[in-house]
């Protein structure tokens, strides 16, 4: 899946996570987050997971994390590369990893 | 444990109290040694030469502007001085007297006050400056907080408790050579209070301490007003020096809860849970007493047990604090017979202290002094507070946060906790991300043999201390789960947090009631990302 356009999902309520995704030649993460020292590599995990399951290969992904649980932190991933391509979403790569 | 042979309240002070004469320096008047013979009689004055002139007689202690408080007051480098955090957020006597100070030049100062809050973040130029190279809190916030837990300082902060602080000063560790005390008004003699005047904090429990410890105690009033300024908290025969400014505290920044009653379901959950355990706890029977808290939770508890207390007929005798305009209204509604108030949370509660008999200011000594012949924490039933970890043996941290730095404060948590006959401890299971419940707590302040039950949103843990308390919340109906569940829900809902890394380096030590050493803090080893 390609990302498109720049596409956003969620908030920087206390407990969300913002995540900002824009087109890119290669994949870029940046993460900043509330809780880096304790889930920082957790969350790092997470997120190169749930792109490799979207096959998202490039594309500038900017998450700030107001230290959401991992559910929160896939499903606005899911929705913000969902918004930037007009490629209908294979459900079924979604949920569990 | 033997308890140390201290004398009490009209304690033993450093030497030098100043007896001032008026503009001289600090040439106290030495009593005559109990073994030398009393000199003779030579005339009325001879003795005390300050009395002669009229206006040096009634005006002696008033000084012009603090540099002049500052030089009588014979404070030297390497001296202690200690403020009182009445006007907690809102305070600004701390940084107005430290300026002063490092204008004046002096250095290696050791700064002492009953507590520290995020307004306070500026002290950092002076610690980096050799201004101030000791402290002694209750707690810290803010800037001043991070940069010591980075390791700005290279003595350890010392971090007690409200009634540690006052065992400190009688075991004789803390020496304050010069309290400067904020107060709203004083007149001329010293006679100072928190309730009248603009910028009103209520209760003075914390400063009335080291007015009467402290070597020399300057009254630093934002207004001074006629002689005699009755009823006094710190009075006229504690005081050494009166200085006016501008400005002593806002009095809005007091308040700690500014949404009174929050509507946060999980709260209010908690809240309700909260009241049930103190309902059945065993000891909610006519005429029992309670402290509660300032957190959301802690005030809708007391809604929902008021409301309980209203509904079965039964009073509390008394309740203690910090005290909330909650307590207050509790009070008013015939719910609660008797406030002892040793600080005040909020402008309610500081403007019923001043016309309600029965609220009264107490000290810090007498709310919660380990060592104290009284100590009102010893007569408390029951006690509401919070926590930012709480670990299997029900160990309590209330002063650094999941990252390692300082953002709390001891305060009266392990004085009430050790006191009450049964602590309660409010908290949702998880903060944002961070679990509550750990297997090893970052800073352990509170003893968890003082601790009687965890009320979270998940349930209720009691410890296992107490299992006739367990079958009574059980048999109530309240969702009793082991701390062990509670501890594995957060780790399922929120995953294992990583293990924080310090370095070797000791940046506070805190210090229990008693004097002793529960636990010491590390410059947090950050990572460079």
């Amino acid at each position: 899946m390609d990302i498109e356009r720049d596409a956003i999902a969620g908030t920087l309520e206390s407990s969300d996570v913002l995540v900002r995704v824009s087109p890119h030649p290669v994949l870029e993460v940046d993460l900043t987050s509330a809780v880096e020292a304790q889930y920082g590599d957790d969350i790092r995990q997470l997120i190169d997971d749930t792109l490799r399951r979207l096959g998202v290969q490039a594309g500038r992904i900017v998450i700030e994390d107001r230290g959401a649980l991992d559910c929160t932190v896939r499903a606005r991933l899911e929705a913000a590369v969902a918004r930037s391509t007009d490629q209908p979403l294979d459900y079924a790569a979604l949920g569990e990893a | 444990m033997t308890v140390p042979s201290l004398v009490q309240d009209a304690a033993a002070r450093p030497a030098g109290r100043l007896e001032a004469a008026a503009g001289s320096s600090l040439a106290a008047v030495a009593p005559s040694a109990v073994a030398a013979p009393p000199p003779p009689f030579a005339g009325w004055s001879a003795q005390t030469p300050h009395l002669v002139d009229e206006s040096v007689k009634t005006g002696r202690k008033l000084c012009a502007s603090l540099e002049e408080a500052v030089k009588r007051s014979g404070l030297q480098d390497g001296g202690t001085i200690s403020f009182h955090h009445g006007f907690r957020e809102g305070d600004k006597v701390v940084l107005a007297v430290v300026d002063e100070l490092a204008r004046l030049g002096y250095k290696n100062l050791t700064l002492a006050s009953s507590s520290l809050n995020s307004c306070h973040g500026r002290l950092v130029e002076h610690i980096r400056a050799g201004v101030i190279s000791r402290v002694y809190t209750s707690g810290m916030r803010g800037r001043l907080a991070a940069a010591v837990s980075r390791g700005l300082m290279e003595t350890p902060v010392t971090v007690h408790s409200h009634g540690g602080r006052i065992a400190l000063m009688d075991l004789g560790e803390l020496r304050v050579d010069v309290a400067f005390l904020g107060v709203p008004t004083c007149d001329l003699f010293g006679n100072a209070n928190g309730v009248s005047g603009r910028s009103r904090c209520g209760s003075l429990g914390y400063a009335m301490v080291d007015a009467a410890r402290a070597g020399v105690v300057v009254a630093v009033a934002e207004q001074i007003v006629p002689y005699p300024n009755v009823p006094a908290s710190i009075l006229q025969d504690q005081v050494d020096l009166v200085v006016q400014v501008d400005e002593i505290g806002d009095p809005s920044k007091i308040s700690v809860g500014a949404a009174r009653l929050t509507t946060n379901p999980r709260e209010l959950l908690i809240a309700s849970y909260a009241a049930a355990v103190m309902e059945h706890s065993g000891y909610f029977a006519e005429g029992f007493s309670m402290q509660a808290g300032t957190g959301a939770s802690a005030i809708a508890t007391t809604r929902y047990l008021g409301k309980r207390m209203a509904e079965l007929g039964v009073r509390a005798a008394w309740g203690l604090g910090g005290i909330t305009g909650d307590m207050v209204d509790l009070q008013r509604e015939g719910l609660v017979g008797k406030i002892l108030d040793t600080q005040d949370f909020d402008a309610q509660a500081a403007a019923d202290l001043a016309v309600n008999p029965d609220h009264v200011e107490i000290t810090a000594s007498q709310y919660a002094n380990p060592f104290a012949k009284g100590a009102a924490v010893d007569q408390l039933d029951m006690v509401i507070l919070s926590a930012l970890e709480i670990d299997l043996d029900f160990n309590v941290n209330v002063l650094t946060g999941s990252d390692g730095i300082i953002l709390g404060a001891s305060g009266g948590h392990c004085d009430t906790s050790a006191g009450a006959k049964l602590s309660i401890i409010v908290t949702p299971l998880l903060r944002g991300r961070i679990p509550m419940v750990r297997d090893k707590l970052t800073t352990k302040v509170t003893p968890g043999e003082t601790i009687g039950v965890l009320v979270t949103d998940h349930g209720v843990a009691v410890n296992p201390r107490r299992p006739e308390l367990a079958e009574r919340l059980a048999a109530a109906g309240l969702p009793v789960v082991g701390i062990e569940q509670l501890y594995d829900r957060c780790n399922a809902i929120a995953g294992k947090p990583r293990p924080l890394e310090f370095t070797d380096r000791v940046v506070g030590f805190v210090r229990y009631r008693d004097g002793s050493v529960i636990d010491t803090v590390y410059q947090v080893k950050e990572a460079s990302r």
